[in-house]
C-alpha cells in the first residue's frame, strides 16, 4: 500500500474465539507492522515478568525492497507472535490484545494516541531527569561521571541490537534513565555498587541467557550462510549443466545424448537446490532467529526485574533515612513538631510506595519462574521441529540427487558397449 | 602447456583436523578440541582451489588404492548397479584412476594411452635434479649453469637393448627430442613438451621451479611412453637409453611450421630462379597459387589466432570471485557462437577428403576444408574450456557448502555442550540431545562433501587433459597443412614453368631461324619441369602419408575419447549418487529421531 517511502505492507488478522470478552466469534481486521509493535510494547509495559513473544526485525532497509521472501518470513513470524500471545494464560486476558484484534482502524489509532500521550508525559519526566543528571555531573568529579557514562553505554549496548528490536523509543530511554537515576542516588547515598539481587540461581539464569544468545547468534550466522551455499550450488549446477550440454553437441550419439541428458539432469537438480534453500530459510534459519529474539525478550524482562528490584531497594533506603530524620526531628526540637508531622506523612506515603514496589518486584519474580519453565519447554519443541525439518529437507534433497543421477546410468551403459 | 595439471593439486595435510572432527563426533563427553573452533575455518581447504586427493584416507569405505588394470572389468561395472554393495564397488573401481605422480609403478592415464592390453611396459621416472656447469669453452666468461635430471627407465620392449637404464638429461635435450619427434612423426598427435618458461625460471624460487619442471618432464615422458607408435620410436629410445651427452640436433624453427614445407623442396629448387643450388631466402620460393593466396592468408591468420587462443589453454586458476565471474561472463558470450558452430559436426570423412585431381582448383577446395577443420577444432576447444569453467564452479560450490555445513555442525556442538553443562530443566537436556544429533550429522555431511569433491575433481579433470591434447591435434593438422602447402607450391611452380615454356615455344614458332639459346632454355625448363614433377609426386606422397597419419590418430583418439568420456561421466555420476545416498542416510537417521516433533 502507498508508494515509495510511504509504502507499507498490511496484514489480514483473522480471529476465531469463544472468549466472552470478545464482541463476536469471528473478526477480521487489517493491521500493519507498527500496529504489532504497539501491541508488543503495551504488553511489555503491563505484564512485567512475562516473556513477551518476540517480533520480527524492523529492517528499515529491506522494507523498501519488499521481496516476496521477506514478506513471507515476516508474515510467518507475525502469525506466530499473535498466536503465542493468544495461548499465554496471562497475556490472552489483555485488553490491548482485544483492541488489537477487534478494533476498527479509528479506534486503534485512538488507543495508540492514548498510549502515546502517556509516553509524552514520560518524555517530560525525562527532560527533568536529564536536567538532574546534568546538574549532578557538573557537581561531581570526573570519576563518577565516567562511571555513569560507561554504565550508560553498556546498558544501551545491551539493549539496542542491530536487529532493531529495541528501538530508541522514549520507553527505552526511560529505562536507561531510570537506571541512571537509581545510580545517581546510589552514588549520592555513598554506595559504589548498585544494588543487585544475590540469588545464585537467578545469577546462573542470567549468565545462561546472555551466553545462550551468543551461541545462538553464531549458529544462526552459519545457518544463514548455509542457505546461501545451497543457492550457489544450485547456480553452479545450472552452469555446469549448460556446459555439459554444449559438450554433448560436439559428440555423436549415443555419447552426445548422454551428455545432453546429464546437462538436463543437472539443471533439474539446480531447481531442487533452490527449493531446498528456501525450505532451509523458512524452516530452519527462521526458527533459529525466532529463538534469538525470544532470548532477547527474556533479557528485556531481566532488565525490568532489575529495575523493580532497585526501585524496591531505593524506597527501602529512602524510608529508612526518612524515619531517621523524622525521629531526629521529634527528639531534638519540639517546636519543629509541624515539620515532624510533615515528615511522618511522607514516611507513610513512602511506605505505601515501598509496599507497592515490593509487590511489583515479587510478582515479577513469581511470573519469571513460571515463564522460564514454559520458555525452555517451548524452545525444546520449537527447535525439535526445526531440526526435524532441517534433517528431512536434507534427506529429501540427497535422495532426489541420488535418484536423478542414478537414472542416467542405464543410458551410459548403452554407450560403452 | 604440460605443467598446468600439477598446479592445482596441493597436498593439504588434513589429518589433524580430521581426527579432531572424529573425536568431536564420537566422544560422549565433549572434550573440546585444542583449537577446535579455529582449526576448521582455517582448514587449508579454504585456501586451496582443488581439494586434497585422499591417498591415505582412513575412511573404511575407501580401501587403499590398489593398482588394478586400467580398464575396469565388466564384472565391476555390473556390480555398480547392485544396490547393497554398490557403494563399495563404486569407490573401488575408481581408485584405478588415482595417479600418484611420484609413483614409479603407476602408468599415466593420459588421453593418448592405449589400454595396457599389450604386455610390454615402459616405465619412466624423473628424479634427482642436479646443478651442472657448462662444460664447453665459450666466449662468455664464467660459464652458465643448468640442471640435469636423472631419467630412470624400466622396460621389456624389444626395441630397447636392455631392461633398465639410467641417464642424465637436461631440458635442452628434451626440447631436442620433442623437435625431432615432430619432424619424424608428422601428422601424429604428439604430446606437448613442457614449456620453456624462461620468465618463470627467473621469477620463481629455484627449488619450486626445478620441482615443477621435474614433474612436468616426468608427465611428458610418460605420455610419450603411452603413445602406441611413438613409444617405439628411435628418438625416444636414444633419449632414454644412450649414456653420455645427447648430441644436439639442429632443428628448423618449429614455430613457423607453415613454411616448413619449404624444407622439403629438393636442393636444386632452392635459390630462386637459378639452378645452382645456392641457398637464398626460402620464403621467396614458397609462393602459394594466386587463386589460393587470399585463402592462405585467412588460414594463416586463423592459425595464428588459434595458437594465441589455445596458448591460454591452461585452466584458469581462480584468484578471486570477481576474476572468476569475469571469465565466466566472457565465456558466456562465446557460448552462443559455439552452439552454432559445434552443431555443424563435420564428420571424419570430410577430413579425409582428397582431391580427385591435383590441379589448382582442388587446391582452393582443400584450403577451405582446412579452414573448416581448424574452425571445428576451435569450437571443440571452446566447448572444453567452457566446460572447465563450469566444472570449476561446481567444485567450488561443493567445497563451500561442505565447509559451511561443517561450521554449522561445530557451532551446534558448542551449543550442545553449553546446554548440557548449564542444564537446569529436563527440557534443556532433551534439546541438547536433539542438537547433538543434528551437530554430528552436519559434521558427517561436511566430511562427505569433502570426499565427494576430491573425487569430482579427479573425474572432471579428464577434460583438462583433453584440452591440453587439442594442441597436439592442432600441430598434427598443421603438419598436414604444411605438407599440402608444399604440394601447392610445387603445383604453382609447375604451372608457371609450363606457361613459360609455352611462351618460349610460341615465340620460337614465329622465327624460323632457330635460336639456339632459346632452344637450350626450353630444354632447361623441360628438365626443371621433370624434376619439379618428381618433387611434386614426392610431395603428394608425403601429403598422403601425413593425411593417413592424421586419420589413424583421429580414429584412435575418437575411440579413446569416447571411452574416456563414458568413464568420466559414469565416474562422475556414480560418485555423486553414492555420496548423495550416504548423506541421505545420515539425515534420515536424524529425521527419524526427531520425528516426534513433526507437525501433525
Amino acid at each position: 500500500m502507498g508508494n515509495g517511502v510511504q509504502a507499507y505492507i498490511s496484514y489480514k488478522v483473522t480471529t476465531k474465539t469463544n472468549f466472552p470478552e470478545y464482541d463476536g466469534p469471528e473478526k477480521i481486521v487489517i493491521r500493519r507492522y507498527s500496529d504489532f509493535v504497539w501491541l508488543r510494547d503495551r504488553l511489555f509495559e503491563k505484564y512485567k515478568g512475562v516473556f513477551i513473544p518476540p517480533l520480527p526485525e524492523k529492517n528499515t532497509v529491506e522494507k523498501f525492497r519488499f521481496g516476496a521472501e521477506f514478506i513471507e518470513m515476516r508474515r510467518q513470524a507475525l502469525d506466530v507472535f499473535v498466536n503465542r500471545i493468544a495461548l499465554h494464560q496471562e497475556l490472552q486476558q489483555s485488553e490491548d490484545l482485544r483492541t488489537f484484534l477487534q478494533a476498527d482502524e479509528q479506534l486503534l489509532v485512538y488507543s495508540k494516541f492514548e498510549s502515546a500521550e502517556k509516553e509524552y508525559f514520560t518524555v517530560l519526566d525525562r527532560t527533568e531527569i536529564t536536567h538532574q543528571l546534568e546538574l549532578f555531573m557538573t557537581l561531581c568529579c570526573d570519576r563518577f561521571s565516567r562511571i555513569l557514562l560507561l554504565d550508560l553505554q553498556t546498558m544501551e549496548r545491551a539493549r539496542s541490537q542491530e536487529t532493531g528490536i529495541f528501538l530508541k523509543k522514549p520507553a527505552d530511554l526511560m529505562q536507561i534513565f531510570k537506571g541512571v537515576q537509581s545510580k545517581v542516588s546510589d552514588v549520592v547515598l555513598g554506595k559504589e555498587k548498585p544494588a543487585e539481587e544475590s540469588d545464585p540461581e537467578y545469577e546462573k539464569l542470567k549468565n545462561y541467557i546472555f551466553q545462550l544468545e551468543d551461541h545462538l547468534v553464531e549458529a544462526q550466522k552459519h545457518a544463514h550462510r548455509l542457505v546461501k551455499r545451497h543457492r550457489e550450488l544450485g547456480q553452479s549446477l545450472l552452469d555446469f549443466g549448460k556446459a555439459v550440454k554444449l559438450l554433448g553437441n560436439c559428440e555423436e550419439s549415443p555419447l552426445g545424448n548422454a551428455f545432453s541428458e546429464l546437462g538436463t539432469k543437472s539443471e533439474i537438480l539446480s531447481t531442487k537446490l533452490q527449493r531446498e534453500a528456501h525450505h532451509l530459510l523458512m524452516n530452519f534459519e527462521e526458527p533459529l532467529k525466532d529463538y534469538i529474539r525470544a532470548v532477547q525478550s527474556v533479557k528485556a524482562t531481566i532488565a525490568e526485574r532489575t529495575n523493580a528490584f532497585r526501585q524496591n531497594c531505593e524506597l527501602a533506603e529512602a524510608i529508612k533515612f526518612k524515619e531517621i530524620d523524622m525521629n531526629k526531628l521529634r527528639i531534638t526540637r519540639s517546636e519543629k513538631l509541624g515539620e515532624a508531622q510533615h515528615e511522618y506523612e511522607e514516611v507513610v506515603t513512602l511506605k505505601a510506595d515501598g509496599a507497592e514496589a515490593t509487590r511489583r518486584f515479587e510478582k515479577i519474580v513469581k511470573l519469571m519462574n513460571e515463564e522460564i519453565i514454559r520458555f525452555q519447554e517451548q524452545k525444546t519443541l520449537d527447535m525439535g521441529l526445526a531440526f526435524h525439518e532441517f534433517a528431512k529437507g536434507q534427506a529429501d534433497l540427497a535422495n532426489g540427487i541420488a535418484g536423478a543421477w542414478r537414472s542416467l546410468l542405464p543410458k551410459l551403459e548403452a554407450c560403452s558397449s | 602447456m604440460m605443467g598446468y595439471e600439477n598446479q592445482g593439486y596441493e597436498e593439504a595435510h588434513l589429518y589433524a583436523s580430521k581426527e579432531q572432527m572424529a573425536s568431536i563426533v564420537l566422544a560422549d563427553d565433549f572434550s573440546p578440541p585444542s583449537d577446535g573452533s579455529k582449526s576448521f575455518p582455517d582448514d587449508p581447504l579454504s585456501s586451496s582451489q582443488f581439494v586434497e586427493i585422499p591417498t591415505n584416507d582412513t575412511d573404511p569405505l575407501q580401501p587403499s588404492p590398489s593398482k588394478q588394470t586400467l580398464n575396469p572389468s565388466p564384472s565391476t561395472i555390473h556390480s555398480i548397479l547392485d544396490p547393497p554393495s554398490y557403494a563399495e564397488a563404486v569407490f573401488r573401481s575408481f581408485d584405478f584412476d588415482s595417479v600418484d605422480s611420484g609413483d614409479m609403478n603407476g602408468q599415466d592415464r593420459s588421453p593418448l594411452a592405449s589400454p595396457s592390453s599389450s604386455s610390454y611396459y615402459l616405465k619412466i621416472s624423473v628424479s634427482d635434479p642436479q646443478r651442472e656447469q657448462e662444460q664447453s669453452a665459450s666466449l662468455v666468461p664464467g660459464g652458465s649453469s643448468y640442471f640435469t635430471y636423472l631419467i630412470t627407465t624400466f622396460t621389456n620392449m624389444p626395441e630397447f637393448s636392455g631392461t633398465e637404464f639410467n641417464v642424465r638429461r637436461r631440458f635442452k635435450d628434451v626440447v631436442a627430442l620433442s623437435d625431432r619427434l615432430a619432424e619424424s612423426y608428422r601428422g601424429f598427435f604428439i604430446p606437448l613438451r613442457p614449456d620453456k618458461s624462461v620468465v618463470e625460471s627467473q621469477v620463481m624460487q629455484k627449488n619450486e621451479f626445478v620441482e615443477q619442471r621435474r614433474a612436468a618432464l616426468e608427465k611428458y615422458l610418460r605420455r610419450l611412453a603411452a603413445h602406441p607408435v611413438i613409444r617405439k620410436s628411435e628418438e625416444l629410445r636414444a633419449f632414454l637409453e644412450a649414456s653420455g651427452k645427447m648430441t644436439l640436433v639442429r632443428t628448423t624453427d618449429v614455430a613457423s611450421r607453415m613454411l616448413d614445407g619449404a624444407t622439403r623442396l629438393p636442393k636444386q629448387l632452392l635459390g630462386g630462379k637459378s639452378l645452382d643450388g645456392g641457398t637464398s631466402d626460402m620464403s621467396e620460393v614458397t609462393q602459394p597459387a594466386k587463386s589460393g593466396r587470399d585463402l592462405f592468408r585467412i588460414f594463416k591468420e586463423l592459425k595464428q589466432s588459434v595458437a594465441n587462443d589455445w596458448g591460454g589453454a591452461k585452466p584458469p586458476i581462480v584468484e578471486d570471485d570477481k576474476e572468476f565471474l569475469e571469465k565466466k561472463a566472457k565465456l558466456q558470450d562465446f557460448e552462443q557462437q559455439l552452439i552454432n558452430v559445434s552443431q555443424q559436426v563435420i564428420s571424419c570423412s570430410f577430413i579425409m577428403y582428397t582431391p580427385t585431381r591435383w590441379g589448382a582448383d582442388g587446391a582452393s577446395a582443400i584450403w577451405i576444408l582446412l579452414v573448416m577443420i581448424y574452425w571445428y577444432f576451435m569450437a571443440i576447444v571452446g566447448c572444453y574450456r567452457f566446460y572447465v569453467v563450469g566444472a570449476e564452479s561446481l567444485v567450488k560450490a561443493q567445497q563451500d557448502i561442505g565447509e559451511t555445513m561443517g561450521q554449522l555442525g561445530l557451532a551446534f556442538v558448542k551449543l550442545t555442550k553449553f546446554e548440557t553443562e548449564e542444564a537446569i530443566y529436563d527440557s534443556q537436556r532433551t534439546c541438547a540431545a536433539d542438537m547433538k544429533n543434528v551437530a554430528t550429522a552436519a559434521v558427517k555431511a561436511s566430511r562427505l562433501y569433502r570426499e565427494l569433491n576430491a573425487q569430482t575433481v579427479k573425474h572432471l579433470d579428464k577434460l583438462h587433459e583433453y584440452l591440453g591434447m587439442m594442441l597436439a591435434v592442432n600441430n598434427a593438422f598443421s603438419d598436414r597443412s604444411s605438407a599440402f602447402l608444399t604440394v601447392q607450391t610445387l603445383l604453382s611452380d609447375l604451372s608457371s614453368l609450363h606457361s613459360r615454356i609455352e611462351k618460349l615455344e610460341a615465340a620460337s614458332l614465329k622465327i624460323f631461324v632457330g635460336d639456339s639459346s632459346r632452344i637450350r632454355k626450353i630444354e632447361e625448363l623441360r628438365e626443371t619441369v621433370r624434376v619439379t614433377e618428381d618433387a611434386k609426386n614426392c610431395a603428394i606422397i608425403e601429403y598422403e602419408r601425413v593425411k593417413e597419419n592424421n586419420r589413424n590418430e583421429l580414429e584412435r583418439l575418437d575411440k579413446e575419447r569416447h571411452d574416456d568420456f563414458v568413464n568420466m561421466l559414469k565416474g562422475f555420476i556414480v560418485n555423486q549418487a553414492g555420496y548423495a545416498e550416504k548423506m541421505a542416510i545420515v539425515w534420515e537417521t536424524v529425521a527419524e529421531e526427531t520425528s516426534g516433533y513433526a507437525k501433525k
